[in-house]
């Protein structure tokens, strides 16, 4: 029992990171059609730039407290969303109305820039940091089993409940989550109705990427070792969550990766270790069989 | 030491005949080369290589060469490459280089020994230990390290002797390197009437290892052994440590970089790894250290092991009169022990040593150190 609640918490922190970064496959799927493979590499961005700000502020002695763990975050979403911006604007936006695999050409190569340009300007060595948020909470106790609850893991599961609140609200009750649904719905009379598109999807990557942001601070904050290659293995999990949840349905991205992040432990602790992304990956053949938009995809309805 | 992968390096090998000095020997000079990694993320093991085969061939043409005439080494730089490995090969053996001391990174070791094999070229590895290099290799092959099975057998004892009836988890990363160790460890484990609770891979390149902790934390594990590289072997310390274990973790001589306490932090006191002992403090190699000392250069790392191996081949051609590379190979085998700055040297049929050189070390505060028996 202990053991399967520790099993719980591990499983939960992880897919909180997953569906973080799921969110933003699923968005720009929404919006454009388009599986932003560069997505993963944004994240690793976010991390990175999470980690030069700690070295910054540690460099100046004002490294303490919350504050300055939210100040990491802000710095981070700022900065990486400029990053999402800039991809945007230069490898998607010049091909929108090309051909359909244009754009996911362009992104794969996207993702290789990024992935070579941190690589050559940081190193290629993995960057530790050592642990900012120590200690955590003893749950239970079965024997000499102590169920371990730590402080980064709260944080990552009450962060990423709260951006996804805020996200929510965006989605749905403000002008600009009513333009995203609409150019979602149909682009062309979505700016025939004086949507302006273009603004619109460059927002959405920028929302997409400052999600990424979170996931990568979290990401340094609980692992603490950080290389330009994190973001090609976080990037395939979250696609598989975001396929999972269906892709283009926010809360299905949560849940997919939810979903990847238990099932990984779940069979690390109960099968085996080794074996846990086959188990993973299977469970996503399976359910794309049966239900081929995912979980809680839509039906795509062909218009004549 | 370890089999890393590295950039591929556009630098050409840059052969560089270096002048004897001392007694005038008679006839040409017998040419051998010193090969490895002089540029590139090991560079700094290529150039403890370098210095310590220059110093060697100075040493013996101080002391009036081999067989009589004077020995020239030549430099080849593979950046620790197997590609470029493989053609600076050919170029040693493109200038009748008789004898190479190298290669570092076993990766290049092994595919530059099929070439030198062809060419008729002794080939004595400082550095390499992947078991692959003299277990595929062919009559050429030697090496004056220890392999990483032999590492496992010491781990194994190790852990038996110290930490009888302990629960014993051994992992590894599923590669040759990590693999290989924790068989080997098992193994010697099992031998010596120990059986671990866990024996399973984890995937390299990931972060969170937490279900994996927790298993071994349901286990009651207190002892891991991890058979792989620095970074997976640092985070499952930390994050077991995290969710309150208290274990001991084991390793390789991969652990054996500041890197690995700089990802545990202080998780990492108490962690152990096998490696070499330090052959600087060994009595045979005290007047060469001290030569050395006398430049300025601190001989650590394989800066010995290279003046060990241009020793060994001397003292064979002396032996047998000859610079045959297939008669010193055999030689070398039969023949020995062999008196070298690290000490008496004999080798297997395979050409390992056969007194294998492993010990612990401990972290401490940030810093490693012998464990004293």
């Amino acid at each position: 029992m202990a053991y399967a609640l520790q099993q719980l918490i591990n499983g939960i922190s992880l897919g909180m990171i997953y569906g973080l970064i799921a969110v933003g496959y699923t968005m720009v799927y929404g919006i454009i059609g388009m599986i932003n493979f560069a997505h993963g590499d944004i994240f690793m961005i976010g991390a990175f730039v999470s980690l030069i700000t700690v070295l910054l502020l540690q460099a100046g002695g004002l490294m303490a407290g919350p504050a300055a763990i939210l100040l990491v975050l802000l710095v981070s979403m700022a900065i990486t969303a400029l990053y999402g911006w800039s991809v945007e604007r230069v490898a998607y936006r010049p091909l929108r109305g090309s051909f359909r695999l244009a754009p996911l050409i362009s992104a794969i190569g996207i993702s290789i820039v990024l992935q070579n340009y941190v690589q050559v300007s940081q190193g290629a060595r993995p960057k530790p940091m050592e642990t900012l948020i120590p200690g955590g909470i003893e749950v239970m106790r079965d024997g000499a089993f102590v169920v371990q609850f730590s402080y980064s893991q709260m944080l990552i599961i009450a962060l990423t409940l709260g951006v996804l609140a805020v996200f929510t609200v965006l989605v749905t009750r403000t002008p600009l989550g009513r333009a995203m649904r609409a150019c979602e719905q149909d682009r062309k009379m979505a700016s025939l109705l004086g949507i302006d598109t273009d603004r619109t999807i460059s927002l959405t990557f920028v929302i997409g990427a400052a999600l990424a942001a979170v996931a990568g601070t979290m990401y340094l904050l609980r692992y603490g070792v950080i290389d330009f290659y994190i973001g090609f293995l976080a990037g395939v999990k979250a696609f598989t969550a975001a396929v999972l949840g269906g892709i283009g349905s926010l809360p299905g991205a949560v849940l997919g990766g939810l979903l990847i992040g238990l099932i990984e432990t779940f069979w690390s602790a109960y099968f085996s270790v080794q074996y846990k992304d086959v188990a993973a990956f299977s469970i996503l053949a399976i359910t794309l069989i049966f239900l081929p938009t995912g979980l809680l995809g839509r039906q795509e309805v062909e218009k004549v | 030491m370890l089999n890393r992968r590295t950039l591929l390096q556009a630098t050409a090998a840059l052969p560089v005949a270096l002048a004897g000095t001392g007694a005038l020997a008679q006839g040409a000079p017998i040419r051998i080369a010193c090969a490895g990694p002089l540029t590139g993320s090991n560079a700094a093991a290529g150039d403890q290589m370098k210095t310590g085969a220059t110093q060697a061939v100075a040493d013996l043409n101080a002391a009036g060469g081999v067989l009589g005439r004077k020995v020239e080494l030549a430099l080849g730089d593979d950046a620790c490459d197997p590609r470029q490995a493989v053609s600076v090969a050919n170029q040693m053996a493109g200038q009748k280089v008789v004898f190479v001391a190298g290669h570092y990174c076993s990766g290049s070791s092994i595919p530059a020994s099929k070439v030198y094999a062809e060419e008729g070229v002794l080939q004595i590895s400082p550095a390499s230990t992947n078991p692959k290099f003299t277990d595929e290799g062919s009559w050429n092959t030697f090496r004056v390290c220890g392999r990483d099975d032999q590492q496992g057998q010491v781990a194994g004892k190790y852990i038996a002797e110290n930490f009888k009836g302990r629960k014993v988890a051994i992992l590894h990363d599923n590669q040759a390197y990590g693999k290989g160790l924790a068989e080997e460890t098992r193994k010697s484990l099992n031998a010596a009437g120990q059986k671990e609770v866990l024996f399973t891979a984890y995937n390299p390149g990931e972060r969170d290892y937490n279900a994996l902790v927790s298993r071994m934390k349901e286990a009651g594990v207190e002892v891991i052994y991890v058979g792989g590289y620095y970074t997976e072997a640092g985070l499952i310390l930390r994050q077991a440590k995290e969710q309150g274990m208290n274990v001991t973790l084991i390793g390789g001589d991969a652990l054996v970089t500041k890197d690995f306490w700089q990802i545990t932090g202080a998780a990492g006191e108490g962690a152990l790894m096998t490696f070499s002992s330090d052959p600087r403090n060994r009595p045979a190699a005290a007047k060469v250290v001290q030569s050395f000392k006398a430049k300025n250069i601190d001989p650590e790392g394989y800066v010995l092991y290279t003046y060990a191996a241009v020793q060994i081949w001397a003292a064979a051609a002396e032996k047998i009169k000859s610079t045959d590379p297939k008669k010193i190979a055999a030689e070398l085998k039969s023949g020995g022990p062999w008196q070298t700055v690290l000490g008496p040297i004999s080798f297997d049929r395979k050409g390992d040593v056969t007194v294998p050189d492993y010990v612990f070390y401990v972290w401490k505060n940030g810093n490693y150190s012998e464990v004293k028996a």
